[in-house]
């Protein structure tokens, strides 16, 4: 067979050819970059907060209030899932488990995403504040990490940044847009801003993981993100006219989602993203 | 000017010198992205290394353009398909991440079939980051009649990469290819 005559679409079958079901090397490292325990838990948890919120975006899929809602949330939640898999890829590097395996075989208290995350979808409102204030503090954290000493973790930090850019831009205009539209679309956004910020504290809590990680340069402590996280939100809130809610935050006394307690929406959500590949372990299509 | 123009190419395509993973850069760039079917991986700049052992095993190396991007698993496997087809019995391909993928390496062939193909092409270069928090906006050209009179009807489209656009003069919408 000469070169003219290939043609790989024409030509995919599954008995010819094994093809591998996991790319190798997540990132700069390349092949073979192994995570030490610590740096795999803080994979965990970025991976987590990652996938969690990409699954709660998917639901919007036909539900959103325009057609091209849906097509931005789902593209989101697309960046958003191969963040995760980056992630839990490299966060498995250490106990030889795969990204699958990580998303579709640990129960609610194994997980390590934040209350944020995992926090309904609510009306449109609420999740635009929930993006809004997620998407501000991942680019924020992203940015930062892009310089870690763990050349993976910096690798996959430098890309996520440039696709939660866009995700920061879409979240902030969705904010002023309902702010600044109808009674209705007001009284919905000042409500969720007012729902969802309780549970921005936690983004921002350092742990003795992050402070051993970010001694060396690998990881970024969270606190070290909430200046300029607040200057983004005073800015878009003041420009919306919400009042910045004050006070109130919901998670220290549990210690929160990075420990493995969470609010009682992650079990449903967990249920629904697993039961497929529980009900056919191995099964692949 | 031209040292700086060189190390760009270079890292948009990095071809390599050795015959042998010369030839097969060569057949690995015949692959094309199977949403944009006009583009190879190597207009893209998503073909990042290809290397061929003294036993003849070849490693291949690709970059996503968004993260999450379906299409990279099929572009794979396409690869390692071209690859057996020209008679390579060992092709392994992996993913790298770093350098990040920005559409600033798309060639300007591939630019100009995508505008053929009715996409508009990427227009202006990727923000570097601490350069401010506005994003410079270029106007973006129709790319059937070459009208700068559009408008962004949605910032996501069709796939990651592509944002939908409408033209006031000509009056139809089109698919512009985000800047990244």
């Amino acid at each position: 067979m000469s070169d003219a005559d290939i043609d790989p679409h024409g030509e995919v079958t599954v008995d010819r050819l094994a093809l591998a079901d996991e790319f190798a090397g997540a990132g700069a490292a390349g092949e073979g970059a192994v995570a030490s325990a610590d740096v795999a838990e803080y994979a965990l948890r970025l991976g987590d907060d990652a996938l969690v919120l990409a699954q709660q975006l998917g639901m919007w899929i036909a539900r959103a209030p325009e057609l091209e809602e849906d097509v931005a949330l789902g593209n989101i939640a697309l960046d958003l899932l191969g963040h995760a898999r980056s992630l839990l890829h490299y966060a498995g590097t250490e106990s030889g488990r795969s990204e699958d395996d990580l998303a579709y075989w640990r129960d609610e208290p194994d997980w390590r995403n934040a209350w944020i995350f995992e926090q309904p979808n609510g009306d449109f409102a609420h999740t635009i504040a929930r993006q809004f204030f997620v998407a501000t503090y991942l680019f924020e954290l992203y940015g930062d990490l892009s310089s870690s000493t763990d050349p993976t973790l910096a690798a996959i930090a430098a890309k996520s940044m440039k696709e939660v850019d866009y995700h920061r831009d879409h979240a902030t205009q969705w904010v002023l847009r309902l702010a600044g539209g109808t009674d209705e679309s007001r009284r919905r956004m000042i409500t969720a801003v007012a729902d969802t910020w309780p549970y921005v504290d936690e983004l921002f809590h350092d742990d003795e993981l992050v402070e051993r990680l970010a001694s060396d340069g690998v990881a970024v402590l969270p606190s070290s993100l909430r200046e300029r996280f607040d200057e983004i939100v005073d800015q878009v809130l003041a420009e919306a006219e919400i009042e910045l809610p004050t006070g109130r935050t919901a998670f220290i006394a549990s210690g929160g989602g990075r420990r493995g307690r969470h609010t009682e929406h992650l079990g449903p959500l967990l249920a629904e993203m697993q039961v497929l590949a529980r009900q056919h372990p191995g099964a692949s299509w | 000017m031209v040292t700086a123009a060189v190390a760009a190419a270079s890292i948009a395509r990095p071809i390599p010198d050795d015959p042998a993973a010369l030839r097969a850069w060569q057949v690995a760039a015949t692959v094309t992205d199977p949403e944009v079917p006009v583009l190879t991986i190597e207009d893209l700049g998503v073909l990042r290394s290809v290397e061929v052992g003294d036993d003849g095993a070849v490693r291949v190396q690709l970059t996503p353009t968004y993260s999450g991007c379906p299409a990279l698993d099929a572009m794979r496997d396409d690869v390692v398909l071209a690859l057996t087809h020209a008679g390579y019995a060992d092709v392994e391909v992996s993913l790298v991440l770093a350098p990040a993928w920005t559409t600033d390496w798309m060639s300007d062939a591939g630019k100009a079939k995508l505008r053929r193909y009715g996409i508009q092409a990427p227009t202006g270069k990727a923000a570097v980051r601490g350069s401010g928090p506005v994003r410079l906006q270029l106007a973006v050209k129709c790319p059937r009649c070459d009208s700068l009179n559009t408008r962004e009807l949605a910032r996501f489209g069709s796939t990651s990469c592509k944002a939908l656009y409408e033209c006031r003069d000509c009056l139809e919408p089109f698919d512009y290819f985000k800047v990244l």
